[in-house]
């Protein structure tokens, strides 16, 4: 596993620790806004890393647990129920479930086969979406209230962004805690070498189910929360499948491997979409060229970059 | 329910096959001969139809407007090549996933910024707008017209592959590239040649289909995807899975949407309408993990 100097990782914790606080003292409504929808794709991104840095395998189909998460909010919602203690599990647990089936199918391949087909499965619920009238179809629906937790309502950004922080740092830090368990190393060692990993008696393929579930559970809990972020859900917006490429080019932008550094890769993915989005509307074509930089220039991601321009 | 309707609703099965044909072979051969996953291959189909109908709403010549834009096309697809993605073979596949989905975004924003938002609508050739009388069924002479260009340009594709010296390299180098290399070939200048044929063969379809959809900014994400699950059903690779692929889609595609909403009503049969050759590919995939002509890795 690549690993960045102390220096390094203590700056991070640091800026984020004080970013959070400043948040939670000063922040107005839009920086919260923006701050939680951080945090959320952040979550959605460590989703992303514990599959393709800690198994070895890309998945452009992550947006289809995202969106499931999204949606079973949503539609619950709309038929009144909204107690986050019921509907959060409900949600989280149809996204696993989706996981499960499409990673039951996906694991069965590797390599361009797992990537096309993890796409296809997602487009599919995207199609699905779209010929749901009772969703709004293409149109997608406004959800008519948040989520509460045992009853108390998350209306204020700020209490809605504080969740949003402690639920990301608390995923993260179970997710490294699993990362130095016997399911962290087997997992690197099927990754590494499947065959030789395979002879050791590891179970590769039902590992890699493992890890793709738990993978989409935690994709699908960042849909709940974008859900009750948004207020709004479009299969446009969170079942397309540039949701999950985004979510891959996060990963990358900060570096694969690490989980918090999937969380820098969306600090800066959004930051720059933010900054550019205000001069153009054709943000999206810079996205692009920076996408092609970082793969053509700078290959190893910004974290990495970093980590030299310390060391050397 | 006649006859006559079945082998019209055929018809367009076999029309809609052999352009994701068109589509899938692409992807097919680019992965065959230089292991390479282009997501780009969509935004081709969508380039040519811009480049189509650009020129012939300038020179109002057809003629000119296919040389115009498949040349447009093979130009750009060759830089393409040299700067982006020669070095991305040796990379893993997800610097090819990430960089052609920058392609993506890229190509979609430029064709908004220079053609706008709003769809721009392609004219039929006058010559080919009519109807062809097939026994008792009136059959639109375009989609008569472009069924039978794509059989001509898939027996072509045929023919290069399995007759020629050219395809002889091709197929040795998706083998094995090192040893083609070590033999003399120039595998740098057939990689070129091959990635600007599967853009040609893109823009050929885009713009076959052009005149019978909008032409809009985004067009060839929904084709990339469909030819996506024709080669994960094909098989990886194969030419002929290219093919019987894309003819499985295209008919669970056209039938579903006819009767799978006179079957279930119009809004469970539409959605499943929507998912059905997601769910051909999920029963494919149970059969065989790795398509239906494709060989494990």
């Amino acid at each position: 596993m690549t690993k960045l100097p102390l220096p390094i990782r203590v700056g991070i914790i640091c800026i984020a620790a004080a970013a959070i606080a400043a948040l939670a003292a000063f922040g107005d409504q839009t920086s919260l806004r923006f701050a939680s929808r951080i945090a959320i794709m952040g979550l959605a991104a460590v989703a992303v890393d514990v599959v393709l840095g800690y198994a070895g395998l890309v998945s452009l189909g992550h947006a289809a647990f995202f969106g499931v998460g999204a949606y079973v909010t949503g539609a619950l919602a709309l038929i009144g129920h909204t107690e986050g203690l019921i509907v959060w599990p409900v949600a989280v647990g149809a996204a696993t479930l989706a996981a499960l089936v499409i990673g039951a199918l996906a694991l069965r391949t590797t390599g361009v086969y797992f990537i096309m087909i993890t796409l296809a499965f997602a487009q599919m619920f995207y199609y699905g979406a779209n010929a749901m009238p009772g969703l709004g179809g293409a149109d997608g629906f406004r959800l008519p209230f948040r989520s509460t937790i045992g009853g108390m309502p998350l209306d204020d950004p700020r209490i809605f962004f504080l969740l949003c922080a402690f639920l990301l740092i608390a995923v993260l830090l179970l997710a490294r805690r699993a990362s130095f368990a016997a399911f962290g190393y087997t997992l690197r060692a099927a990754r590494d070498d499947a065959i030789r990993s395979a002879a050791s008696g590891i179970e590769n393929y039902w590992l890699r189910l493992a890890a793709f579930t738990i993978s989409g559970a935690i994709a699908g809990f960042a849909g709940v929360l974008s859900a009750n972020l948004t207020l709004y859900i479009a299969p446009s917006s969170v079942l397309s499948w540039h949701l999950s490429a985004e979510l891959l080019v996060m990963v990358i932008l900060g570096m694969a491997g690490t989980l918090y550094g999937a969380v820098v890769g969306a600090a800066i993915f959004l930051t720059l979409v933010e900054i550019i989005s205000h001069y153009t509307d054709f943000w999206a074509m810079y996205v692009g060229i920076a996408v092609i930089a970082r793969v053509l220039l700078i290959r190893d991601g910004l974290l990495v970059a970093l980590r030299r321009l310390v060391t050397t | 329910m006649s006859i006559a309707f079945i082998a019209e609703q055929s018809f367009n099965a076999l029309q809609l096959g052999l352009m994701l044909f068109l589509m899938a072979v692409g992807v097919t051969l680019a992965f065959g001969t230089m292991r390479l996953i282009n997501l780009a291959h969509g935004s081709f189909f969508m380039l040519a139809a811009y480049f189509y109908a650009w020129i012939i709403a300038k020179t109002e010549s057809g003629f000119a407007a296919w040389i115009g834009a498949l040349a447009g096309l093979a130009v750009l697809a060759v830089v393409i090549e040299r700067v982006i993605i020669r070095p991305l073979y040796v990379r893993d596949h997800l610097e090819q996933v990430l960089a052609t989905f920058g392609l993506i975004l890229i190509f979609n924003d430029l064709v908004m910024m220079i053609w706008g938002r709003d769809p721009v609508y392609v004219p039929l050739p006058d010559v080919l707008s009519g109807h062809v009388m097939l026994g008792e069924i009136a059959y639109p002479t375009y989609r008569l017209v472009i069924t039978a260009v794509a059989i001509i340009i898939g027996l072509s594709i045929w023919y290069l592959i399995a007759r020629t010296r050219t395809g002889g390299l091709i197929r040795a180098s998706a083998d094995n590239r090192a040893v083609v290399q070590a033999l003399g070939a120039n595998v740098d200048r057939l990689g070129a040649g091959v990635f600007a044929l599967v853009a040609v063969l893109a823009g050929i379809a885009g713009i076959m289909t052009a005149p019978l959809i909008a032409v809009t900014s985004g067009m060839g994400d929904a084709v990339l995807i469909q030819s996506l699950v024709v080669v994960i059903i094909g098989g990886l690779g194969s030419i002929v899975g290219a093919l019987v692929g894309a003819l499985l889609v295209a008919f669970v595609e056209v039938f579903g949407r006819t009767f799978l909403p006179m079957a279930l009503g119009s809004t469970s049969g539409f959605a499943l309408a929507n998912m059905a050759i997601y769910l051909l590919m999920a029963m494919t995939l149970i059969w065989r993990p790795f398509g239906i002509f494709g060989k494990p890795q």
